[in-house]
């Protein structure tokens, strides 16, 4: 048989064998577009919006205008000048304040320093090149015709600013100290906040999985309670420990709370939980056997923890400093309301925005915040692939010896961890039940009156529920969906890893960046979609969006561990993939589905960043109006709603876990052997 | 079941649904290649399977069992080439329009469905009617011999009765063909020969075409009416078990199955196999005098003869050599022969425990054995080939 004559290893020309798609692979294929299409909308082209936007800049020409005066009779006979001209004869603008936004408009009545708008002198303005632009009141004129206008209705021209693409923006924004140092103030407090917030969060997992002390439990809850709010409200909390009339305020001997101070205790508060949950998942895989070869080496618990403990944990510790840096970097909630005088990148965007209407110069900031981001991000997924490669190693679990001193010293510290974290938590609660610190300490429920102040009121609270469960249904539905559909779809190799790209790229951009994106994208009146701008729609968008990476990762992993062949078992059935999808893959994964939707619940009551420049009169939400009235100092109230978003997801988390239980014992009796 | 060859390698009889022209092949795979890249995993397979055979894909690990039996379940499209099943082309068809029942190693049973439900899987949205389901599947509990076993969930079985589970789903909806991925590879050895067995018991009364792949010779040569022994990408041979073992049609066949001695040799003027300055009459061969080949023989074949055996006629293939090693294995003494022609590894017998007890062999003494030429065979040298 085996007559291997030559040219028996070369593939023969001729047409490569084309699948015909079954009505399936259609139907995932076409799914997979829409998803794709879906991420395209709501985060590719809003950031190539914004990239485009921090290149374009907009300077009136005046050189493209041409003015001519007439005399008291209104004849013309004198000289055809333009703007430029007449500028350099007038000094009437700088070169810098000729530079405008997009929506720039500039008067030219100062260019004539003998204007008087009762004067019966006559003017003529034309373009001087085709496309040039100025307004008469609202009208535009894009022609090169002149229009005579007499001196009343000549107040009223506007010039246009003419768009060009280029660097000016970023050469702009460095020439500027006040901008640029933020970068340099940004780096530094996150650096800071991920030294301190990785220590001690590597201490407390190490307690937790290291040692026999008591009360583990109870410590693993409080370290995931900061989870639950708006990373603003430990701020609200340090200035009612540490602000001007603060409980406390003597610990800081003089210093201020608000700026570097009160970012960093604030940022160790809220990155706390994500960096232990990590380092606890790092230290918790660590191979027992190791321990046992060192402990019969005689190695001392110095040289153990040294040569076994920190290297095992090392991919751990990695990921959680990139994590937490991240975190920090791309926080704007907790600097505005602690950092004061204090710039951070998060905060200049925002400030470009809102206070000063330059969306250009935003997204200059916001191209200047991403890249740290993106840094911090693509180091955290290289760590995060090696550390799974050690997961699968098989290994033994750790079980710790008692010993009555070191528990004991770890019984303390994590008690005082713990402290600091109901602390935070407790002056919030305090703070918004008594009615006016530090005059009138009597208690009160004033401070829940929300529809008395500024930020929305309570349907600031009830549009955030509402917000968070369309999130989490929403999302969950398209997460999970595009999940399999990646996973389990037969070839379409390119589309299904471009599609994973696109997942993980969310993760990288900061919420601010995000949301000014959607600005840009958005609310632009010829974008088809234009309608959502302004409704609860964008607001669950851009929160689904924003979270799209972990719930897609939740999901993934979730699916991998799922028998490869199903799918194959299904077709040779000829049953469609769709019923395999709801009898076999959504029940098998509940417990991960109920995960991603409690995920996408509990962040999207707690996001700011993402929201705060979608929001409308009519949306307006709880996390957003805890910022908007400690802005107006209504400080009481704002810790008042930070704790109302507390409670919610408390109880959401506790709902979650009950019916999680529930659903299991009655779909998962499988599970059981 | 052996089947004597008689030195006549050229007239074998093959498999008469093979050769029977009115009958024609219900699967015929021709001129199949598959490329994952640059990596040809096939190369140029074709292959005819007969309406209620059962064949087995044998092979080493990685050389493209797999891959054939998913190209035919059309679950990953071959590169090149065409599949007809029942006269009709398949080739391009996805899985969900081919008539197939499949099997995998890791049972694929769906973990949250009750044994029952997983059986009736198929057979929902088929037209029949709830009670035509019931009765089907539990017709097939009791064909698998599960029949009590319907409510529980897979995980509350075993391996072996999971994979029964996996091969009552799979012929629930009658398919023409059966497709068996390894099905034994992931049970303990004695579940697996019993199941062998009862896979081969199911097969030929449903009488179903089934093909399948396994890497373990034992669970192919008791179980398939054919045997495709495959390597890196191509058929080495295709035949009936006895055929595979006793007549194979080139040395990887002969090492890959069963035991095989392999010494250096050349082809004398006369045809005959030169070993050193010796000569061995042998199989008829197509090799023209002077090839460097290598004389192959199953140890079982080797025949033991008392020291000081005189070669009487026909005998002219014996030789005397040191019985260098004796091994008990039960039924039968595996024995290392030495004689400096043989080679460092010398040569392998199995002698019969009543051989050993009639000769009183010994370890250390030196005998003669004889290779007979009805079961000394020559091949290509491995270098030589390809
Ligand atoms: N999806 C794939 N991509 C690349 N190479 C593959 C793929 N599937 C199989 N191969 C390669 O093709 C060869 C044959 O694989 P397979 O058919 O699974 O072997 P086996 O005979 O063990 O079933 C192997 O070398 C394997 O590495
Ligand atoms: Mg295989």
């Amino acid at each position: 048989m085996s007559t291997l004559t030559p040219g028996k290893h070369v593939l023969p020309a001729g047409p490569t064998v084309k699948g015909k798609l079954s009505r399936d692979d259609i139907m995932m294929r076409a799914g997979m577009v829409i998803i794709a299409l879906y991420l395209l909308v709501t985060l590719a082209f809003p950031l190539y919006t914004m990239l485009s936007k921090s290149f374009s800049t907009y300077r009136f020409e005046l050189s493209q205008y041409e003015f001519q005066v007439s005399d008291e009779t209104g004849a013309f006979g004198g000289a055809i000048i333009d703007g430029a001209a007449l500028n350099l004869r007038s000094a009437a603008y700088g070169d810098s304040e000729l530079n405008t936004g997009s929506d720039g408009r500039l008067g030219v009545t100062k260019l004539f320093p003998d204007f008087s708008f009762r004067s019966p002198v006559r003017y003529q303005v034309r373009n001087s090149v085709a496309g040039g632009r100025f307004l008469v009141g609202s009208t535009l004129n894009d022609s090169i015709d002149w229009l005579e206008l007499d001196s009343n209705t000549f107040r009223r021209v506007q010039l246009r600013p003419v768009k060009s693409t280029g660097f000016d923006n970023f050469i702009n924004y460095f020439s500027t100290p006040a901008l640029f140092n933020s970068i340099k103030n940004s780096l530094w407090i996150s650096v800071l906040s991920t030294l301190i917030t990785v220590s001690i969060a590597f201490w407390f997992a190490y307690a937790l999985n290291r040692s026999c002390m008591r009360y583990k439990g109870f410590f693993r809850l409080v370290a995931m309670a900061p989870l639950l709010v708006p990373s603003l409200l430990p701020g609200i909390a340090l200035v009612y420990l540490f602000g001007n009339q603060g409980m406390l305020k003597e610990l800081l001997f003089g210093a201020s709370i608000y700026g570097p101070i009160g970012i960093v205790i604030g940022s160790v508060f809220f990155t706390f939980p994500h960096a232990f949950l990590i380092i606890s998942t790092a230290l918790a895989i660590s191979d027992s056997r190791l321990y046992e070869a060192a402990t019969s080496l005689r190695a001392t618990r110095w040289r153990t923890f040294w040569t076994v403990t920190i290297p095992g944990a090392r991919y751990g510790l990695i990921s959680a400093a990139f994590v937490v840096f991240n975190l920090v970097i791309t926080d704007f909630g907790l600097p505005k309301v602690i950092g004061g005088q204090f710039n951070v990148l998060a905060v200049d965007i925002y400030k470009q925005v809102i206070g000063q209407q330059n969306f250009e110069m935003g997204a200059v900031v916001s191209v200047v915040l991403v890249v740290p981001a993106i840094f911090a991000f693509a180091i955290d997924r290289l760590v995060q692939s090696k550390q799974v490669a050690l997961l699968t190693s098989r290994s033994v679990p750790f079980q710790p010896q008692v010993d009555l001193k070191f528990d004991r010293i770890f019984l303390a510290f994590c008690s005082l961890i713990a402290l600091f974290i109901i602390g935070i938590l407790a002056v919030c609660q305090y703070a918004a039940l008594i009615k006016f610190w530090p005059y009138d300490l009597s208690l009160s429920l004033n401070n829940y009156q929300f529809d008395k102040m500024d930020g929305g009121g309570w349907r600031s609270y009830f549009n955030s529920i509402r917000m968070a469960l369309f999130t989490a249904v929403v999302g969950t539905s398209i997460v999970f969906f595009g999940a399999y559909l990646v996973e389990k779809s037969n070839g379409f190799r390119t589309g299904r890893a471009i599609f994973q790209m696109i997942a993980m790229l969310p993760m990288a951009i900061p919420g601010m960046v995000l949301g000014l994106a959607y600005i840009f994208f958005f609310n632009n009146p010829a974008n088809p979609l234009n309608p959502i701008y302004g409704t609860m729609a964008i607001l669950v968008m851009v929160s689904v969006t924003h979270f799209y990476t972990v719930s897609h990762l939740t999901a993934v992993t979730a699916l991998k561990q799922m028998d490869r062949e199903f799918e194959s078992v299904s077709a040779s059935l000829k049953q469609p993939t769709l019923k395999l999808f709801s009898r076999v893959t959504v029940p098998v994964c509940l417990p991960s589905v109920l995960d991603i939707s409690i995920y996408l619940f509990v962040n999207a009551m707690t996001t700011v960043s993402a929201v705060v420049f979608l929001y409308s009169p009519k949306t307006t939400l709880a996390s957003v109006a805890v910022l908007n009235m400690d802005d107006a100092g209504d400080i009481a109230p704002a810790a008042a709603m930070g704790m109302m978003i507390f409670y919610t997801n408390a109880a959401a988390r506790i709902l979650h876990l009950l019916a999680s239980k529930g659903i299991l014992r009655r779909t998962q009796a499988w599970r059981a052997r | 079941m052996i089947q004597s060859t008689s030195g006549q390698l050229k007239s074998i009889p093959t498999d008469t649904r093979e050769t029977d022209p009115a009958s024609a092949p219900y699967l015929s795979i021709a001129n199949l290649w598959k490329a994952f890249g640059a990596f040809l995993a096939l190369k140029d397979i074709s292959l005819d399977i007969h309406e209620g055979e059962f064949v087995c894909f044998l092979g080493p690990s990685g050389c493209g069992k797999t891959t054939l039996l998913r190209a035919i379940a059309g679950l990953d499209l071959q590169t090149r080439g065409s599949v007809l099943q029942g006269g009709l082309d398949v080739s391009n068809l996805p899985p969900s329009e081919r008539d197939f029942g499949i099997v995998f190693q890791s049972y694929a049973l769906f973990p949250n469905l009750t044994i029952e439900k997983n059986i009736a899987f198929g057979l929902e949205n088929s037209g029949r009617n709830k009670s035509e389901i019931v009765a089907r599947v539990a017709e097939l509990l009791e064909l698998v011999g599960l029949p009590e076993q319907g409510r529980k969930y897979p995980a509350q079985l075993s391996g072996g009765q999971q994979q029964r589970i996996a091969l009552a789903r799979a012929i629930a909806t009658k398919p023409g063909l059966l497709l068996l991925d390894e099905p034994l590879s992931a049970l303990d050895a004695k579940v697996r020969v019993h199941l062998r067995h009862e896979i081969k018991e199911l097969q030929r009364k449903l009488g179903v075409t089934t093909v399948m792949v396994t890497h373990d010779q034992e669970e192919a040569l008791s179980m398939a009416d054919r045997i495709v022994v495959m390597n890196e990408g191509v058929i080495e041979q295709i035949g009936s078990p006895t055929e595979i073992y006793r007549a194979p049609a080139n040395l990887f066949v002969a090492d890959f199955i069963g035991e095989m001695n392999q010494i250096a040799a050349s082809v004398a003027a006369d045809g005959r196999l030169q070993v050193g300055e010796k000569s061995f009459a042998c199989l008829d061969h197509n090799f023209a005098a002077g090839t460097a080949v290598v004389a192959a023989i199953r140890p079982e074949d080797v025949i033991p003869h008392q020291t000081g055996h005189v070669a009487g006629e026909g005998e002219e293939n014996c030789i005397d050599v040191l019985l260098d090693e004796m091994e008990f294995l039960g039924s039968f003494w595996r024995c290392h022969l030495r004689n400096e022609r043989f080679g460092v590894s010398g040569l392998i017998a199995d002698f019969s425990v009543n051989a050993i007890r009639r000769l009183a062999l010994e370890r250390g003494q030196t005998m003669t054995v004889e290779l007979p030429d009805s079961r000394l065979m020559a091949f290509a040298r491995p270098e030589a080939q390809g």
